[in-house]
């Protein structure tokens, strides 16, 4: 009885937490797939009317449509594959006893807490512009042509960006795994004769393997959604050279004024990401049961 | 072969002395086992012979080669670690091939290989589980096979059975004595059980701050102490170490006299004790008493003695075993 009136009580304790946390996300989902169904443009605002599948069929057939996808996927890859190989390498440095490590930890780290909009521009107009930027002064320096990141190309250095980012993350995520590594263990692979390399291969990854799927999942979630960055330094172009699904979608429904067309497009991108996030939990997501 | 020589190794880390000088030399073929209490400098001791710390001073030789400066790996010897450091995501049988993989063997020679290790240490049925499937004395055994596998010339084990229950460590000390039975090859041994010690070695050598007390086998240790300490610290339970009139009236600073050696009566002795605590274990008998004008005592008697906490009994030791320590705790030898 005690028992039975303990969990009604906890139970409607939770209830304000839960409800709102409900609404929180039901609400804007439900919204958005009404507007997809409806035809509105904030240009003619007074006709709007049920719109039946054409939003989807529009959004799908337009012809940046599988560019931006594409464009999303490479983004997200590229960036993975910087920031868990690089991450490994620098969370490997890190781990080494040096003076000063402390200092050198945290400034590894501080590209973090840099906010996109801000790192993004300090990239487009003090490195990579092709006038004044760091790079340039190089490439410069070498006799070579500067290279104008941003019109040569768009979309990698949009990941290199991204990637500058995001290294910090995997490299902090890395390294605490890296140092919960059994020193009894190493150090038995050591006499059994494996070398830094062997020792790297057959102990050190495999050690790893839960904390870079760990990395995968949680970054795969934020690169799908990446704007901020694209907005303020190639605005999806040349072209569509740098757009993504989410920027596509903002283009639309912000520079189209089309609610309707935005919603379908915003709906479209959940499914994706859903399949997305379907197929990594199979993929990557069993390291995690071990 | 296996015969392993240290000449005046020395080990400090940063200002701790950890081990000021030892010279020491184990035999191919022995059991070796390294005994003191925690803190003593067995494990580094042991840690400086397999390469996973660098000496501060001195040699170490194996088969009459200068490893002192070579890699774990180039010494032949294969470890047991406390913990057991098995590789958590592979398979037993990867596990004990890992070694000879890093060697390069071929394959087939591999397979042959752990699969007679196997059958030694009756993992067969196991191959295949992971480390963490594992029982703690299966995943020593797979610590072992990796070990043996490898041929070394010779095997250290760093506390191998400290994180084994009471009773498995009895078996596992018998499988470790067995296996060294059969394969002849030189072992060494860190513990801080004596029992451990007294019923493996061929060669005990006791350490105390980094000091070898004294080496010798352990019957030797056992009935010639050559100072307080390892009087103290061979034998289950403790040597009495009694001072004052007795051991003045004995030509000693000290005498001991061992839990085993003292005679007990309920009616006539040479001194009276009450019982503060009685341990009855069936096939001994191990009593704690307070002795008027010589301070508490063990005392063990053979099978049960009925005594209980209060009673009087009377003690007489054997004069004939008795140990004398002069002033600076050295034994006297008669």
């Amino acid at each position: 009885m005690a028992t039975q009136n303990t969990k009604t009580l906890a139970r409607l304790m939770m209830a304000p937490s839960v409800i709102v946390l409900l609404v929180w996300m039901a609400v804007p989902l439900a919204m958005t797939l009404y507007y997809s169904f409806q035809n509105y443009n904030l240009l003619t605002p007074q006709n709007v009317s049920f719109a039946g599948f054409f939003n989807y069929q529009y959004f799908y057939t337009d012809p940046a449509f599988f560019q931006s996808i594409w464009n999303t996927m490479l983004l997200v890859l590229g960036v993975l594959g910087i920031t868990v190989i690089g991450g490994v390498a620098i969370a490997l440095l890190l781990d080494q006893p040096i003076f000063g490590q402390g200092i050198v930890r945290i400034l590894v780290i501080s590209p973090f807490f840099v906010m996109p909009p801000v790192a993004a521009l300090i990239w487009k107009n003090m490195i990579m512009h092709p006038g004044y930027g760091v790079l340039a002064d190089l490439a410069r320096f070498f006799g070579v042509q500067p290279i104008d990141w941003f019109a040569q190309y768009p979309l990698f250095a949009v990941i290199i960006i991204v990637a500058w980012q995001w290294l910090p993350f995997a490299t902090l995520i890395l390294l605490t795994a890296l140092q919960s590594l059994d020193s009894e263990q190493r150090e038995a692979a050591e006499m059994d004769g494996a070398n830094f390399f062997n020792r790297f291969i057959y102990l050190t990854l495999p050690h790893l393997s839960r904390a870079i799927t760990v990395v995968i999942l949680i970054q795969t979630i934020f690169l799908l959604g990446i704007y901020a960055e694209i907005l303020v330094t190639t605005n999806g172009g040349p072209g569509y050279a740098s757009t993504n699904l989410t920027f596509l979608i903002y283009r639309t429904a912000r520079l189209g004024y089309d609610v309707g067309g935005g919603a379908a497009g915003g709906i479209i991108a959940v499914v994706l990401a859903n399949i997305v996030a379907f197929f990594l939990m199979r993929a990557v997501g069993k390291n995690l049961d071990k | 072969m296996g015969s392993i020589t240290l000449s005046k190794v020395s080990k400090t880390f940063g200002e701790a002395k950890v081990i000021p000088s030892i010279d020491l030399e184990i035999n191919d073929g022995e059991f070796v086992v390294f005994v003191g209490p925690s803190g003593c400098g067995k494990s580094t001791l042991l840690r400086l012979i397999a390469g996973l710390e660098d000496v501060t001073g001195g040699q170490i030789k194996i088969d009459g080669r200068d490893v002192t400066d070579a890699a774990p790996a180039e010494r032949g010897l294969a470890m047991v670690f406390q913990s057991y450091a098995l590789y958590p995501h592979m398979s037993v049988r990867k596990n004990i091939a890992f070694p000879l993989k890093m060697a390069k063997m071929e394959q087939s020679a591999i397979d042959k290989k752990v699969a007679d290790a196997a059958h030694i240490l009756n993992l067969t049925d196991y191959l295949e589980r992971r480390p963490g499937q594992l029982s703690g004395g299966q995943r020593q055994r797979v610590a072992i096979g990796r070990a043996i596998v490898r041929e070394p010339s010779a095997f250290l084990f760093d506390e191998p059975l400290s994180n084994l229950d009471a009773a498995l460590r009895g078996t596992m000390r018998l499988e470790i004595s067995d296996l060294h039975n059969q394969l002849k090859t030189t072992m060494v041994y860190v513990t801080h059980d004596q029992i451990e010690a007294m019923t493996m070695a061929d060669k005990i050598v006791v350490l105390n701050r980094g000091n070898i007390e004294q080496v010798g086998s352990p019957l030797e240790l056992y009935k010639s102490p050559r100072n307080l300490f390892v009087a103290g610290f061979i034998g289950s339970p403790k040597m009495n170490l009694l001072e004052g009139d007795y051991a003045k009236a004995k030509n000693g600073k000290t005498v001991g006299v061992r839990p085993e050696h003292i005679g007990l009566s309920k009616d006539s002795g040479l001194w009276k004790g009450r019982v503060s605590v009685a341990e009855h274990l069936g096939a001994d008998t191990f009593l704690h008493l307070d002795v008027d004008g010589i301070g508490p005592i063990t005392a063990r008697a053979g099978g049960e003695f009925g005594a209980s906490y209060g009673d009087t009994v009377y003690l007489t030791p054997d004069e004939t075993k008795l140990h004398r320590f002069d002033d600076k705790g050295l034994a006297i030898r008669a």
